[in-house]
């Protein structure tokens, strides 16, 4: 009897030992990944990129806009529609590769490999460690020979949950995507018709979408970036 | 317009064939007809709502006669309506006139809906002719109602008409004024040698002026002629008084005046030559009877209140 | 003809009445432009709440051109009747005032006259329109800038650029000015039954009122009636801001989502029009002008 339970409490630290084992080499395999994507990205300081944008959201009716982008290390985005209203996925803008990665203040936890779209990606989890950042948890889907990130899904504290897919172009090797798609899940959208004062049929079509659909995108194609010119603060 | 020029020194002005006007069941103008010739002045007379003002409105194509014809300077009204009215001034009952307007601006609005060019100092001969040239400028709903029935005959005027139509032209104005009306309806007439038709209820003042009349009652004419006829002096009515108008009036239907009697509702009336009086006086008191008094009228005032009233 | 029209026009604009209209609309956009300038941000906020869960936007929402569209909402509605108050009077009035027997013996035929009448009477109506049009969006421009349009419906938003809105209000106050003469003719018609204004005035405000509750309320025995009815036709300006999307939930620029809808309300408009003056002209023509 003795023996058994002798044996039960070394097998238990043998396998505990094991997967610490693996997990460091492993965590010791997925930061390199993380690092070689994060010295990519180095080399952007600061970018203004010219783009279009496109909203894609079953109850908005949106025509295609000029915007340009501005980013500045470590984390400062704004997205600017050249002249006009601009609608972006509340609080998801901000959180780009760039700035997840910049701040440096998270841990990576391995999550396997996935083909998406005719690609092999690893994919890591980051989980931040400081409690002051605005998301919860992030997960990435990296090439691993480009170190070019494809995907991210992050979870916000406030804001959701919302998808970013990068393509990349010209500019792959300072990581900077060609276009990305940012997807987010919508509400409801409706006002009474006292206050809008729409007392007869409007577009049947988009309400039957808005009823459907309650995932929308906004998709910015970049047709220039103008890399580590300077970007004044002011901007943001 | 030259064809209306030649007509109108040629035929009747106004020609009206059998028009009658039913509202409903009231007959407010029952077959009537008459003829005013060019250069007239017609005296259109009646009680208050006899009639006069549906005739006026249909002369003017206002409103629809329900039989008849009417013509003006020998054309059919309905058919030439435009034509005609360019030669036509009227002023048709109470002066209703825009109070936010000056005497001024009615003028000059009127004058425009005239095809032919009214000069402005047309507008202000006419303002002097009928004497509110001092109040031109003033706004009408300061006006009083003299002033109002002033304007509204100016306006009649103010194109230089060849048929001038007035009902009641001198209503609301003071003895001077219905002077001063009078003398212009014979200046016209006379001098200008327009044709001026008349209606009024005041016979007194029309009688002065008026060549010819007609006495409508309850829509029907009841007497049509020329003024003096009508108002011949050799032909009086006579009212008798007597203390037995049984016995007198027995003794003038048995006698040679029984065909001068005139129907009435109280004493005694005949319509006789005036040479006649003498001789009935005599009559009646050969035949005992004791006469009062003899009253003789030949104003066309009591002509009219008599007919009206034996009617 | 002309002449008829300046004489018209001179009486209409000779009274004081006439500038009522022109005064009311004036304060009611002052008031609603200093409201808004005062308090707009909370009452965008409360459009927008449904919004603001999702997505936040940038830019300039509370700008002269949405402003324009808020006021043309509410007095698009409530014009008809400051509308009506002109129109109605214009044959009643006279014959009211006496002067419509002064009017009628003159050489022009009543047709001629009621015509005339009409056209003075739309003269103003268009003049009330361009008095709006020019407080509702330039004065709005002035005051509170411009940006893209982003115009939120019952069900739906829809964001029209800057340099794509311009056209559509002009297309709109044209449509707006068939809505408007619209309602003239009928205040006309109204007018020409009668030989005193207040019926006329109220009849036309009743007429409106009662079509109006008709084509707004979803009760499937007045759907049958509601295509024939003027007053379901008389908002579709708001037409010319919706627009069309590709498959792709892309906004098309400079396009119109139901252009038919307009055309046919358009056409629906001038019938009525056409049919309300027809029925003023037979109706003086015949009548027994008494007054």
């Amino acid at each position: 009897m003795q023996t058994k339970k002798s044996k039960n409490i070394l097998l238990y630290f043998l396998s505990l030992a094991i997967s610490l084992f693996f997990s460091s080499t492993v965590i010791a395999q997925a930061d390199p990944l993380i690092e070689k994507v994060s010295q990519k990205l180095a080399q952007v300081n600061d970018y203004v990129a010219e783009g279009i944008m496109k909203t894609d959201v079953a109850f908005i009716k949106a025509s295609l806009g000029k915007v340009k982008v501005y980013f500045k290390k470590p984390n400062l985005l704004k997205i600017k529609k050249e002249g006009g209203i601009s609608l972006l996925p509340r609080g998801g803008v901000s959180l780009t590769i760039n700035t997840l990665l910049n701040t440096k203040q998270y841990t990576t936890i391995p999550a396997g490999n996935q083909v998406l779209n005719g690609k092999n990606l690893t994919v890591i989890k980051l989980i931040p460690t400081d409690d002051n950042l605005d998301w919860v948890i992030s997960t990435l889907w990296i090439d691993p020979v480009e170190a070019l990130v494809y995907k991210t899904a992050t979870t916000t504290k406030e804001n959701g949950s919302y998808e970013i897919t990068m393509q990349y172009g010209e500019y792959a090797k300072q990581g900077l995507a060609s276009k990305i798609i940012f997807s987010f899940n919508t509400k409801d959208y409706k006002l009474p018709n006292g206050i809008t004062l729409e007392f007869g049929d409007e577009d049947p079509t988009a309400k039957q979408k808005a009823l459907k659909n309650k995932k929308g995108t906004i998709e910015i194609t970049y047709s220039k970036y103008t890399i580590n010119k300077g970007v004044p603060n002011t901007i943001f | 317009m030259f064809g209306v020029f030649c007509y109108y020194y040629s035929m009747a002005v106004i020609k009206v064939e059998n028009i009658s006007k039913h509202f409903g069941a009231l007959k407010a103008v029952d077959d009537l007809s008459f003829e005013v010739q060019a250069g007239q002045v017609f005296g259109f007379l009646g009680q208050n709502g006899s009639g006069k003002s549906t005739t006026i409105r249909m002369l003017l194509s206002l409103i629809h006669p329900s039989s008849g014809n009417i013509e003006l300077f020998g054309k059919s009204i309905q058919k030439n309506r435009d034509a005609i009215l360019e030669q036509v001034g009227a002023i048709i009952e109470r002066p209703d006139l825009y109070p936010y307007l000056s005497a001024t601006e009615h003028l000059q609005l009127f004058a425009k809906v005239r095809k032919k060019k009214i000069e402005a100092s047309n507008i202000q001969n006419t303002l002097e002719k009928v004497g509110l040239a001092n109040r031109a400028k003033d706004k009408v709903q300061t006006f009083s109602l003299g002033m109002k029935q002033r304007l509204g005959i100016a306006i009649a005027l103010v194109h230089n008409p060849s048929l001038i139509i007035l009902d009641e032209p001198t209503n609301g104005l003071d003895p001077q004024g219905i002077a001063d009306i009078r003398a212009l309806i014979q200046h016209l007439a006379k001098e200008e040698g327009k044709t001026v038709f008349v209606s009024s209820h005041l016979l007194s003042e029309i009688e002065q002026v008026a060549h010819q009349i007609l006495i409508i009652h309850q829509g029907k004419k009841m007497v049509e002629g020329v003024t003096k006829e009508l108002l011949d002096p050799e032909r009086r009515i006579v009212q008798i008084k007597t203390t037995n108008d049984e016995l007198a009036l027995a003794n003038i239907m048995t006698g040679s005046f029984g065909k001068y009697v005139l129907p009435r509702k109280e004493g005694i009336h005949l319509k006789l030559p005036t040479i006649e009086i003498a001789s009935l006086n005599e009559s009646l008191v050969k035949a005992g009877v004791a006469v009062l008094g003899i009253e003789t009228k030949n104003s066309l005032e009591d002509y009219f209140l008599q007919i009206t009233s034996n009617a | 003809m002309w002449s008829l029209i300046q004489i018209e026009l001179y009486k209409i604009f000779r009274r004081p009445r006439t500038y009522i209209a022109f005064g009311a609309i004036a304060a009611l956009i002052v008031v609603i432009q200093l409201g808004l300038k005062i308090d707009g941000d909370a009452y965008a906020g409360f459009l927008m709440k449904d919004i603001n869960d999702t997505l936040t936007v940038d830019g300039k929402v509370l700008n002269g051109y949405l402003i324009c569209y808020i006021l043309l909402q509410l007095l698009l509605v409530h014009v008809p009747l400051l509308v009506a108050l002109i129109a109605a009077d214009m044959i009643s009035g006279e014959a009211n005032l006496g002067t419509l027997r002064l009017l009628f013996s003159t050489p022009f035929s009543r047709t001629h006259w009621v015509l005339a009448k009409f056209i003075a009477a739309s003269i103003y109506t268009i003049l009330l329109l361009i008095w709006l049009a020019f407080l509702a969006l330039f004065v709005s421009m002035w005051i509170f800038g411009t940006d893209d349009l982003f115009l939120m419906k019952s069900n739906y938003v829809v964001l029209i650029e800057q340099s794509d809105v311009l056209w559509r209000y002009v297309g709109a106050f044209v449509f707006a000015s068939f809505s408007l003469l619209t309602v003239t003719s009928l205040g006309f018609l109204m007018s020409s039954l009668s030989s005193n204004s207040i019926g006329p005035i109220v009849g036309t405000m009743s007429a409106i009122v009662f079509f109006t509750i008709l084509s707004t309320l979803n009760i499937p025995l007045f759907n049958l009636v509601k295509p024939y009815l003027f007053t379901t036709h008389m908002n579709n300006w708001k037409e010319f801001f919706d627009i069309k999307v590709n498959l792709d939930n892309e906004a098309i620029r400079g396009s119109i989502l139901n252009i038919a809808k307009i055309k046919t309300s358009l056409m629906v408009l001038t019938l009525h029009i056409i049919l309300f003056v027809t029925a003023s002209v037979i109706i003086i023509k015949k009548k027994d002008i008494l007054s």
